[in-house]
């Protein structure tokens, strides 16, 4: 059976900026869904949530039906943020902590390690400073740190923003090759182009709200909501 | 002017290079009473600037507001207040702690208190937030997040203990007045400097000046050496003194 989760009615606003306006979506295993928007859409606050790092003002989170408080969900979620954030260790560390707090055996941390660095390709990088590598380098480190821990929800948040086109293409197939019917892939981008590459939805979220759910071939070819299609025309402020 | 200098400084190199037993046991009671004092504070400071600087409670504003007002609190005023606590009449005379060098540690120790309290939690509370949703979405507990946020910001506490102890090692009055400047027992290189200048003693006063100035400076390059060290992936093996020195 294929994970899933709920997003029922989450809000959220920030002073008097509403950043989320009754969300609801329901996501499955063994898909990429995209998060598509421009930016301030609500792309990150939204998936703060789903990470249990912020609590909604009101609404819930179910994973496999079961309602989820943030502590809870973080217990199965892992984020990559939009901005890359290194701990003062070398790449070794940075890629051992969440391991160690799930307890994985010693002596399996370094060969997983490795596996993992080979996988953004970025061999033999573990003695390297995390803090000190460029940020396409950093940004691969940490999609490389989150897929070790093999969440049932991976959130990613902008992954290859900073990185070259030849570097994303590489990232794209590394985060394809994590679909599993263990594990809801949620991913956030401005990019239309990434968004037909990788989607198996595309969840349109603009202003705070869900405007648009679609396959990419009808997302692009038949739009249904007009902000959607001005979106697709360039016709929205980035 | 200039010559009472270079006789000071001639006056310093002596005293260095003479052997009195004094001079090395003012320095020594110095290092001593200043290194206790700040180990002793550091013993209830760090655990206060770790709770102010990474947690969140109504009125912590008021705290460290207080911990910031004490920074520079004047050393006389808290000499003043220790002596009557530790005097025979007061609270913590069975202590018999007035005019001993312990007694003075124990008066620096409070001195050091919002040096330390304040600069490390602040450091904690500016710790990138980023880090902590890090350690958070990697599944850290509340707990192991707060160490990791400690290790980031180790090296601003390292700094913040070594002003402590520089406060310490250069303040007069608590030396003054808790510790009586008795000689050969209590008389650290601050008193000393103070009593000469009593005496009339000008030169002498310069030179134990100079010494004081000078464990400062090597102590303050000591921990800029080792700040490069971390930062530039220089091994110490590998860190020619010049090469230390010229910032090539
Ligand atoms: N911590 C915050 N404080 C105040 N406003 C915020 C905060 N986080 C996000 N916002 C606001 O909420 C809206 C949505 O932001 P965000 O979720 O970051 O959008 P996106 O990731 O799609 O670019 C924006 O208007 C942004 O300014
Ligand atoms: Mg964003």
């Amino acid at each position: 059976m294929s994970v899933n989760l709920q997003l029922v009615d989450l809000t959220k606003k920030y002073r008097d900026v509403k950043a989320l306006k009754s969300v609801s979506l329901e996501l499955q295993g063994n898909k990429i869904i995209v998060l598509l928007g421009v930016n301030g859409a609500g792309k990150t606050t939204l998936m703060r949530i789903m990470a249990g790092l912020e609590d909604s003002d009101s609404g819930q989170i179910l994973f496999n039906n079961q309602n989820t408080e943030p502590k809870a969900l973080r217990r199965v979620s892992t984020l990559v943020f939009q901005k890359t954030a290194m701990f003062t260790m070398n790449v070794y560390g940075n890629l051992a902590f969440g391991l160690k707090i799930r307890k994985v055996p010693r002596e399996e941390i370094p060969k997983r390690v490795e596996e993992a660095l080979q996988a953004v390709r970025l061999p033999e990088f573990e003695k390297r400073r995390a803090k000190r590598l460029s940020g396409g380098e950093q940004q691969r480190i940490a999609l490389a740190r989150a897929f070790l821990l093999d969440s049932h929800v991976l959130l990613l948040d902008e992954p290859t923003a900073n990185l070259d086109p030849n570097s994303a293409i590489i990232i794209e197939k590394a985060i394809i090759s994590k679909k599993s019917s263990q594990r809801v892939i949620v991913m956030a981008t401005h990019n239309l182009n990434q968004a037909r590459r990788m989607a198996d939805e595309i969840v349109h979220i603009h202003n705070g709200e869900i405007v648009e759910i679609a396959k990419p071939a009808d997302f692009f070819e038949n739009p249904k909501s007009e902000i959607t299609r001005k979106f697709i025309n360039g016709e929205l402020d980035f | 002017m200039a010559d009472i200098i270079v006789q000071a400084f001639q006056q310093a190199i002596n005293l260095i290079t003479s052997g009195n037993p004094e001079v090395y046991a003012t320095v020594y009671r110095t290092i001593y009473v200043a290194g206790i004092g700040t180990l002793l504070s550091c013993l209830w400071s760090i655990p206060i600037a770790v709770v102010l600087g990474l947690y969140n409670f109504r009125g912590k504003w008021f705290i460290k507001g207080i911990f910031n007002a004490f920074i520079g609190i004047p050393t006389v005023a808290l000499g003043l207040l220790i002596y009557l606590l530790l005097s025979r009449q007061g609270e913590f005379g069975y202590l018999h702690l007035l005019y001993t060098l312990n007694g003075i540690a124990i008066g620096q120790a409070i001195l050091v208190t919002p040096i330390i309290v304040s600069f490390t939690a602040n450091a904690l509370g500016s710790a990138d937030s980023q880090l902590r949703d890090l350690a958070k979405t990697l599944g850290a507990s509340g707990f192991r997040t707060n160490l990791i946020l400690i290790r980031e910001t180790i090296w601003s506490m390292v700094l913040s203990v070594t002003a402590a102890f520089n406060r310490g090692f250069g303040e007069l009055g608590i030396a003054t007045i808790v510790g009586g400047n008795l000689l050969g027992e209590t008389r650290v290189l601050t008193t000393a400097i103070a009593i000469e200048i009593n005496f009339g003693a000008f030169d002498v006063a310069m030179a134990y000046a100079l010494i004081l100035m000078l464990i400062v400076i090597v102590l303050a390059l000591t921990i800029s050496l080792i700040e490069r060290v971390r930062n530039e992936d220089v091994s110490w093996s590998k860190l020619v003194f010049w090469r230390g020195l010229g910032g090539n």
